[in-house]
């Protein structure tokens, strides 16, 4: 009894394993690289809100940082893709988080001063962290070429790099 | 005035054109994927820190009310040392960046 029981546990777990490797979507350089060029594309947008709506000077100089950023990674992956004659592919992940952006984007136009800039830098934390592991634990696993992989990396060291930038400046708001 | 005040000051100045370019070394640090390399040094007031960066993305070496050094993609500012001491720096658009600089009178 204990044996077919542990032989049945093991069933299960090989069986789910199994599932989930079908389950998570493999995502395909095409699609990476559109993912991550989406992402940055996304907190351009966000931090060109806030240069329009905040008058803070830490959240400004946060904001043109990753306007800065963001614009030098995208140049160099879109170099990149041209270089590898790799076309960037849309995809659920693109659009689920440009649907994200978008909505986060309507609700932060309606407020202003303090509550903006409270509101813009926390969606910032929260933005790279997801982003970040987005690129930890599935966007660099599954790039196969090289040089895409390596420009993913430096793109999480700068990222990760942002997301301590944000906390600090959240913390100097409160 | 007399002369010998300004033999004075004159010897000063000799003395100040002759001795500091004497000892004044400058240091390299580079700025490889972020990481400020040697992310420690040693070094002596009059030296120069000149900051390679490597990078596609700027950086700063800024030190809480202290120097702030702009180091804009693929620059390499310099700055002189001019007071010892025990110096942390960090990137202030990348605080995961940090630096350290220990600074012994000339
Ligand atoms: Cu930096």
């Amino acid at each position: 009894m204990l044996v077919r029981s542990s032989t049945a546990i093991a069933a299960i777990c090989i069986l789910s394993g199994a599932a989930f490797a079908q389950g998570a979507a493999k995502p395909t350089d095409p699609q990476i690289a559109h993912i991550a060029y989406t992402a940055g594309q996304l907190d351009i947008e966000a931090a060109k809100q806030a240069l329009s709506k905040s008058t803070n000077r830490d959240v400004r100089a946060f904001a043109e940082g990753m306007v800065g950023d963001h614009t030098a990674v995208n140049k160099e992956a879109l170099d990149l893709v041209t270089k590898l004659k790799v076309t960037p592919e849309d995809n659920d992940t693109s659009r689920a988080l440009s649907k994200a952006a978008a909505d986060k984007r309507a609700e932060l136009a309606r407020l202003s001063g303090a509550d903006f800039d409270n509101a813009y830098v926390a969606n910032e934390v929260a933005y790279h962290k997801t982003v970040n592991d987005a690129l930890e634990t599935t966007l660099i696993p599954f790039a196969s070429n090289p040089e895409l992989k390596s420009l993913l990396e430096t793109g999480l060291k700068i990222f990760q790099g942002h997301e301590q930038h944000a906390e600090q400046v959240a913390a100097a708001l409160k | 005035m007399l002369p010998g005040r300004y033999l004075l000051m004159f010897m000063v100045v000799i003395w100040g054109m002759i001795s500091v370019p004497a000892c004044a070394a400058t240091i390299q640090v580079s700025i490889d994927n972020l990481v400020f390399s040697p992310a420690e040094l040693k070094a002596r007031v009059g030296d120069t820190i000149t900051w390679i960066n490597r990078d596609i993305v700027a950086h700063t070496a800024t030190v809480r009310g202290g120097f702030d050094v702009k180091i804009e993609a693929n620059s390499s500012p310099s700055l002189v040392l001019t007071k010892a001491g025990i110096v942390d720096y960090y990137c202030r658009f990348h605080p995961n960046m940090k630096g350290r600089m220990t600074i012994t009178a000339e």
